[in-house]
């Protein structure tokens, strides 16, 4: 790894033109994503998302606000395993999490304001009158705290690129108050996300209600987080391997056979207070119907299969395995909120009232991600994310 | 000011544990400075 | 058949306390609430409703709504299932070949002003309230338009400007608040030729209602929608069919919308206050177990060393001594051989004298 590559980066290898085929596509793509925010702004919700009384809610709160937070979890997963339960093992995994955390975060509020009706009074619930019986409320606390934690956590890394070293220092010693703050956080706010349709109990199917569903949010959050550190880290070794330092390399496979097996023990307890939350409502003949079959397929294909394909993968050491199990279990995550908020929501309603997003709706999403990995791109390659500064090497 | 709705209650009661919440996450981590000041690492 | 009037006094005593029921705050408290004393609501008698439409105009008219596709007057409106709309607060829903009925039966439909409403509980910025008038009043100065509202709603009312890019607001019945504060009725009552719409205090319409039941019990089925559904609602129903068939779902249960949230609501000081033990606690016992995991360590490579070095030395001196046992006995061989050598000498010496002598 060349010190000069860390400081130019890397939006294209040196030499070749800026217009590679990833940045091609990822610029059409903002730049749609660009003409319909202007319509969004000028034209309101109607103009560009299938929203209606019935659906309130579309995939910018099913996919981008509740997927997008459960999947940004590694970071306080990630930080807690090192630094609370002291596995030092890990220490490479912290920054890329952390980063994919904070960006991840930060994406959520940037949907957040394409999906409120006036995105301008978004602090209200904080300046203005407190709906404090609302868990949104308590979930908006939770995610504007968390962020800041997160920015904190994030900015040693540019601190160190600029080289600001006060300041970083200063950071640095705060590492385990940041680290417990998010875990607390993080707890709260996971729970909450899924405790927001306890309020919903004539709308949401049975099999997917219940008074767990604080819990369900907050275990499958962790899931989540482990996972996405295994499949981020993947992508990263493909295509940034030559901005990892050896540390970096040397720890990769330990993080996803250490990970993998975490990740296998929490999905079995996923899946044991699932089917725990089936027998305390005595729901068990509503697996027969074609909305159990769907319970199931969540159930058996996304949280039992990658449990055990997991736990095959760390027994055999099959790093492969382990890899396409992290992306499966993602899917799984994604489909399970994608389920409470949307297509378990409102199960009574017949099929022509039902709601499917507008290409539009689409186009934003899709865009808000790709301005995620665009930008995750331009950081990885100029500061010490993937590997660690020069300067700084032991003051961990 | 008598409370005659569970809303207005717990539009009382939730305001109230949110401002403890706030004393109580400052105040832990001084008493955690504190409790743990002078360990020698 | 006729009542004492005693015994009448007494249904209606023990009526009342019926509608003293009240919500809960919790499972493991007492404390019980009842609501805003003479707070308002109307009751809707569906057996005589005869769809109308003349609360839907009244409605429009009064809250400056937009004039509607089709007018008011057209009754083909009411072939389709229709819910409340954006510009439109209030529908009348007809039901053909309803249980038990031979004509059509019609509903009327809108906020139904619950006295715990979900809407306020679900509201972040306390947009919504229950005033003590009786309507659930909204405020759009503070809506910041997230729609939990509309999630939360049981009964599907809440609706949303989404053609609106600037000032998008929630939209619902009113239940005429400014007109109520007045002392005059509702626009829909006020409009309704057929009395199938009554204001009043709630209690009171509990009482009437009761009454209208015990009176034609054939003609009412045995339930007033609205006494308990959600823990109660200001609007209050009497049908001549069962509400299923109508409708209005008969499942939505009892309990009152802010104890759904309850819970998971009260879980979250208890994070706040444990999990900051929790976490440090297991922090020390991570560092404990590497600093106990470090002197062990040291202890092993102090051992290893103290063990090496012990057996430097001991090889050392087990060399040292041999190699004295080496020289002295490579000294006694000299000696010995010495001895030897003088004793062969001496030998060799006698040997001479003696042949000297013998010659």
């Amino acid at each position: 790894m060349s010190q000069e590559a860390a400081v130019f980066g890397e939006t294209s290898p040196p030499g070749k033109s800026l217009y590679t085929p990833f940045n091609v596509i990822a610029g059409i793509i903002l730049i749609v994503g660009f003409v319909i925010t202007i319509l969004r702004f000028t034209k309101g919700l109607g103009a560009v998302t299938n929203l209606d009384n019935n659906y309130p809610w579309g995939i910018w709160i099913g996919f981008d606000l509740m997927a997008g937070v459960a999947l940004a979890a590694g970071g306080y997963v990630t930080s807690a395993a090192v630094y609370i339960f002291g596995m030092k093992r890990y220490h490479s995994a912290v920054r890329p999490a952390i980063l994919t955390g904070f960006l991840g975060y930060a994406l959520v509020v940037v949907a957040l304001h394409y999906d409120v009706g006036r995105p301008w009074r978004l602090p209200y619930p904080f300046i203005m009158q407190q709906g404090t019986t609302s868990l949104l409320f308590e979930v908006a606390a939770c995610v504007a705290l968390y962020l800041t934690v997160l920015f904190i956590e994030f900015s040693t890394a540019p601190l160190e690129w600029l080289g600001l070293k006060r300041a970083r220092s200063i950071v640095v010693r705060l590492t385990m108050v940041l680290t417990i703050f998010g875990v607390i956080l993080s707890t709260l706010h996971q729970s909450s996300l899924g405790a927001l349709f306890l309020l919903a109990p004539s709308k949401l199917h049975p099999l997917w209600y219940s008074s767990y569903l604080p819990v369900f949010f907050f275990v499958s959050s962790v899931i989540a987080g482990l996972s996405m550190v295994i499949f981020e880290s993947t992508l990263s070794h493909r295509y940034f391997a030559h901005k990892m330092d050896e540390t970096h390399l040397a720890e990769k496979e330990g993080v996803a056979l250490g990970f993998g097996k975490a990740a296998s023990l929490v999905l079995a307890g996923y899946f044991t207070i699932k089917v725990l939350g089936i027998s305390m409502d005595n729901n068990w003949h509503l697996l027969g119907t074609g909305y159990g079959m769907w319970f199931l397929v969540e159930l058996l294909g996304f949280i039992a299969l990658p449990c055990f394909l997991y736990a095959v993968g760390v027994r055999e050491k099959n790093l492969c395995l382990i890899k396409w199990t992290s992306g499966l279990t993602v899917l799984g995550i994604i489909l399970n909120r994608l389920n409470v908020c949307l297509i378990a929501f409102n199960w009574h309603l017949p099929s022509d009232e039902k709601y499917f997003p507008h290409w539009m709706e689409i186009g934003i999403s899709v865009f808000v991600v790709t301005a995620g990995i665009v930008v995750f791109r331009f950081i990885v390659t100029r500061m010490p994310i993937l590997y660690e500064h020069p300067d700084y090497k032991d003051s961990h | 000011m008598e409370i005659q709705t569970l809303q207005d209650f717990f539009l009382h009661t939730k305001s109230i544990t949110y401002i403890l919440m706030a004393v109580i996450l400052i105040g832990m981590t001084g008493f955690w400075l504190f409790l743990t000041d002078r360990d020698e690492d | 058949m006729s009542v004492s009037r005693r015994k009448f006094l007494g249904w209606l005593g023990a009526a009342g306390m019926g509608t003293a029921f009240g919500t809960s705050a919790n499972a493991a408290s007492n404390k019980h609430f009842t609501g805003y004393p003479d707070s308002m609501g109307i009751l809707h008698d569906i057996s005589l409703c005869v769809g109308c439409r003349s609360c839907e105009a009244a409605c429009n008219k009064v809250n400056e709504l937009p004039p509607p596709e089709k007018p008011f007057d057209d009754k083909s409106v009411l072939d389709k299932k229709r819910r409340t709309t954006a510009s439109v607060h209030t529908v009348v829903n007809k039901y053909d070949n309803a249980e038990g009925t031979k004509g059509p039966v019609f509903v009327k439909t809108q906020c139904n002003h619950c006295l715990e409403p979900a809407c306020a509980s679900a509201c972040f910025v306390k947009a919504f309230a229950k005033t003590k008038e009786g309507p659930v009043s909204y405020d759009p100065s503070v809506c910041v338009g997230c729609r939990y509202c509309m999630v939360a709603c049981p009964f599907n009312i809440p609706t949303y400007e989404y053609d609106s890019a600037f000032s998008p607001r929630v939209m619902k019945c009113t239940m005429c608040h400014p007109r109520v504060i007045q002392g005059r009725l509702p626009g829909c009552v006020e409009s309704c030729p057929k009395e199938a719409l009554t204001f009043g205090k709630r209690d009171d319409l509990l009482r009437i209602a009761r009454e209208r039941i015990r009176k034609h019990p054939e003609r009412y089925v045995d339930h007033i929608y609205g006494e308990h559904e959600m823990g109660g609602t200001s609007w209050l129903y009497l049908s001549n069919t069962s509400f299923a068939s109508i409708g209005m779902r008969e499942d939505l249960g009892t309990t009152a919308a802010p104890n759904l949230t309850a819970g998971a609501l009260g879980a979250v000081p208890l994070v706040v206050g444990l999990w900051p033990v929790l976490l440090t606690g297991v922090y020390a016992m991570s560092k404990r177990k590497e600093k106990i995991a470090k002197e062990e360590e040291a202890q092993a490579v102090g051992d290893a060393v103290a063990a090496t070095k012990a057996e430097g030395e001991e090889k050392l001196s087990a060399a040292l001594a041999k190699a004295g046992k080496d020289k002295d006995s490579a000294i006694k061989r000299e000696v010995k051989k010495a001895l030897e050598e003088a004793a062969k000498a001496q030998k060799e010496e006698a040997a001479e004298a003696k042949t000297e002598e013998d010659a």
